[in-house]
C-alpha cells in the first residue's frame, strides 16, 4: 500500500474504496444506487472481476461501462447475463437466497444496524418524506449478509429511528434469529469515517476500524449515542493509486455520460 | 381478434374516468409519460394512482391535481433524490391531500401477480421487523397450511386500467416489449381496461419464441406515440434522458417553476409530438 502514501484523496472515495474491498470474487451482489453501486463496480473493475451484480430492475450479472444514475438505466438491460422480470428478480433471486451480498444505504442507522429509509419525524406528518422502501426490507431479511454504506453524523447516527423500513439486529442479542429470516444481516457498516461490526451476542455495531485521517473520538462525537469501540481499532489502509484511479475514471464517466442529453436516434 | 387503434387523446378520454383507479407501469423503463400528460391535458381527477416507482410521471399527475390516493413502493426521482411535488402533497396537502398506500417492491409485485391470477392476494417471506405493516394495514399474514410457516400476505391489485407504453405492436395489436420489463404484464393482466402506447406499428413483431408479447385480444385500444416514454426511455429507440431527470429537480422544486413549467409543455401543447417540440427548442 506504498504507492498511495502521497496521494490526496477525499472522505467519500476513502469510503467507497472500503466498501468495495469487501466483496470477493464471485461473490453474488445485490446492488442499491448511490455509494453502493459505485463501491460494487470498483470492486468489479480491480480485485473482483467476476464478481455478480444484480440490480432490483431485474438485470443479472449487469457489468456497466458507467454508473446508472437510476436503477433501470438501459446500460444495465445491455450488459447483463439476463433480464429478468420484477416479480422474478425478488421471488426467484432474492427471496430464494441466491444473493451473497446485499449492499445497502439509509438515510438514518440505529446501534443494532436497523435502517429508516422512508421518513424523518412523525409518518402521518412528516418533517421530510424520504423515498421509502423499494427493494431494502427484502435485501435486508434474504441476502445471506448486508453492507450498509451511509456518511456519519449525529443526524445519519440516532437513538431511535423515525422508522424502521429494513431489519437489522432489531433490539438487539437473537431478537433478529426470532424473526426467522435467513439472512444473518448487516456484518459491516462502512461510513466517511470508519467501519462498524456487530458485537458478539449483543450484535451492537462496534467501531472496529478507522482511516488514516479520523479519530475515534471524532468518530465517537459523530454518533447520537454511545458507541461502542472494539479494543484495538484498527486502521483501513488508504486508497492505493490503482483503486484511485479506476474510481476516479469511473466517476468521470458517469458524468460526462450523465450530463448530456443523448440523441434520441430513431432505429429505422 | 384486432384491437383498436386510436389517436391517444382519443383513447385517454373513453377509457380514463374521474374516480378510477390507473397504473401507469413501467419500471424505469417504458414509463408512458404521453398517456400521463394527455391525462393531465383532459382534466382528470380523484384518480387512486398505483405505480412501484411514482418517477417524475406521477409527480407530474399529483403536482396537477389529479390524485387523491397513491398506492406506491419507492417514491424518489432515481439516482437525484427527491419528487418534490410527492413530498409537497405528503407534507403539506398541496395541491389537495394525498392518501399513501405503502409497499415494498416485493410486496407490489406480489400484488399485481395475484391480481393477473385473478387471486386475492400475493404470497411472500418479507415485510420483516419492517414498520411498514404498522402504516399499511392492508399488508396481513397467513399461517402456511403445509409447514406452519407465517406469511406475509398483500391483497392483489386490479387497477381500472392499466396503461404501458412498449417498442411495438403488430397490424392486429399484438404488443411486444424488449429490455428491462419490470412488472408490466403482471400490471397489464391485472387490470380490467388495457391501454397501450407504441413506439411504432410493424407488419410482424419478429419476437423470439419466449419474448414478452401481449396479445391483441387482452389489449383494449393501442395509439401510436413515437417517444411516447420521454423523458425515461424505449430500448432500442432512445436513451433515458438522464439530464433531463437531473434538471427535474430544479423545476419541481418550486410549486410555480413547477406550474409554469407544466403549462408550457403539457397544457398548452396538444400532443406528445408538440411537446418534444418545445422541449427541443428550450434546449
Amino acid at each position: 500500500m506504498n504507492d498511495s502514501a502521497n496521494t490526496a484523496y477525499t472522505a467519500d472515495e476513502m469510503m467507497t474504496v472500503a466498501a468495495a474491498r469487501l466483496l470477493w470474487p464471485g461473490c453474488v451482489c445485490f446492488v442499491g444506487i448511490g455509494v453502493p453501486s459505485a463501491a460494487a463496480n470498483l470492486a468489479r473493475l480491480t480485485h473482483a472481476l467476476d464478481v455478480v451484480l444484480i440490480y432490483e430492475s431485474g438485470t443479472i450479472g449487469t457489468k456497466p461501462d458507467v454508473l446508472p444514475l437510476s436503477i433501470g438505466d438501459g446500460e444495465l438491460a445491455e450488459t447483463a447475463t439476463v433480464v429478468v422480470s420484477l416479480p422474478e428478480v425478488f421471488s426467484y433471486w432474492l427471496q430464494a437466497g441466491r444473493v451473497d451480498v446485499g449492499f445497502l444505504g439509509a438515510a438514518q442507522i440505529d446501534r443494532y444496524g436497523n435502517l429508516n429509509t422512508t421518513v424523518v419525524g412523525d409518518y402521518a406528518h412528516p418533517k421530510t418524506r424520504l423515498p421509502g422502501a423499494g427493494g431494502a426490507p427484502e435485501i435486508a431479511c434474504h441476502a445471506r449478509q448486508t453492507f450498509v454504506v451511509l456518511k456519519q453524523s449525529t443526524r445519519s447516527f440516532v437513538t431511535t429511528l423515525d422508522f424502521r423500513t429494513s431489519a437489522g439486529f432489531l433490539g438487539g442479542g437473537n431478537e433478529r434469529k426470532a424473526l426467522g429470516v435467513n439472512g444473518t444481516g448487516p456484518q459491516v457498516v462502512i461510513t466517511d469515517l470508519g467501519v462498524l461490526k456487530p458485537a458478539p451476542h449483543t450484535n451492537e455495531l462496534t467501531l472496529t476500524a478507522r482511516y488514516a485521517n479520523t479519530s475515534v473520538e471524532q468518530i465517537k462525537a459523530a454518533a447520537g449515542w454511545p458507541l461502542a469501540v472494539a479494543e484495538s481499532v484498527e486502521i483501513v489502509p488508504p486508497p492505493t493509486q490503482i483503486e484511485l484511479r479506476a474510481l476516479r475514471d469511473l466517476n468521470e464517466r458517469t458524468r460526462r455520460a450523465h450530463a448530456q442529453t443523448r440523441k434520441m436516434e430513431m432505429r429505422t | 381478434m384486432s384491437t383498436r387503434f386510436a389517436s391517444l387523446d382519443e383513447v385517454i378520454a373513453e377509457f380514463v374516468r374521474d374516480g378510477q383507479t390507473l397504473a401507469l407501469e413501467g419500471f424505469t423503463h417504458l414509463i408512458p409519460f404521453a398517456a400521463a400528460h394527455e391525462i393531465i391535458r383532459q382534466g382528470r381527477r380523484d384518480l387512486h394512482l398505483v405505480r412501484m416507482t411514482p418517477d417524475l410521471i406521477y409527480d407530474q399527475m399529483i403536482g396537477m391535481g389529479c390524485a387523491h390516493a397513491l398506492t406506491f413502493s419507492w417514491g424518489g426521482n432515481p439516482g437525484v433524490g427527491s419528487l418534490h411535488r410527492l413530498r409537497d402533497a405528503v407534507e403539506h396537502a398541496w395541491p389537495q391531500p394525498l392518501q399513501i398506500h405503502e409497499h415494498a417492491h416485493a410486496g407490489m409485485a406480489a400484488a399485481y401477480t395475484a391480481g393477473a391470477a385473478r387471486l386475492p392476494f400475493g404470497v411472500l417471506r418479507g415485510y420483516l421487523g419492517t414498520d411498514l405493516p404498522h402504516v399499511n394495514p392492508q399488508v396481513r399474514s397467513v399461517i402456511c397450511p403445509y409447514t406452519g410457516e407465517q406469511l406475509a400476505t398483500v391483497p392483489a391489485l386490479n387497477p381500472d386500467v392499466t396503461i404501458v407504453h412498449a417498442q411495438t405492436a403488430d397490424r392486429q395489436g399484438n404488443v411486444r416489449f424488449d429490455g428491462i420489463v419490470g412488472a408490466q404484464k403482471e400490471a397489464a393482466l391485472a387490470a380490467k381496461t388495457l391501454i397501450v402506447t407504441v413506439e411504432r406499428v410493424v407488419d410482424s413483431l419478429g419476437a423470439a419464441m419466449n419474448a414478452i408479447v401481449l396479445p391483441s385480444w387482452v389489449v383494449s385500444a393501442i395509439a401510436v406515440v413515437p417517444r411516447g416514454a420521454y423523458p425515461s426511455y424505449a430500448h432500442g429507440y432512445y436513451a433515458r434522458d438522464n439530464a433531463f431527470y437531473l434538471r427535474w429537480d430544479e423545476i419541481a422544486r418550486a410549486r410555480d417553476t413547477f406550474r409554469n413549467w407544466m403549462q408550457r409543455h403539457v397544457l398548452d401543447c396538444r400532443d406528445h409530438a408538440q411537446f418534444m417540440q418545445t422541449l427541443e427548442a428550450a434546449a
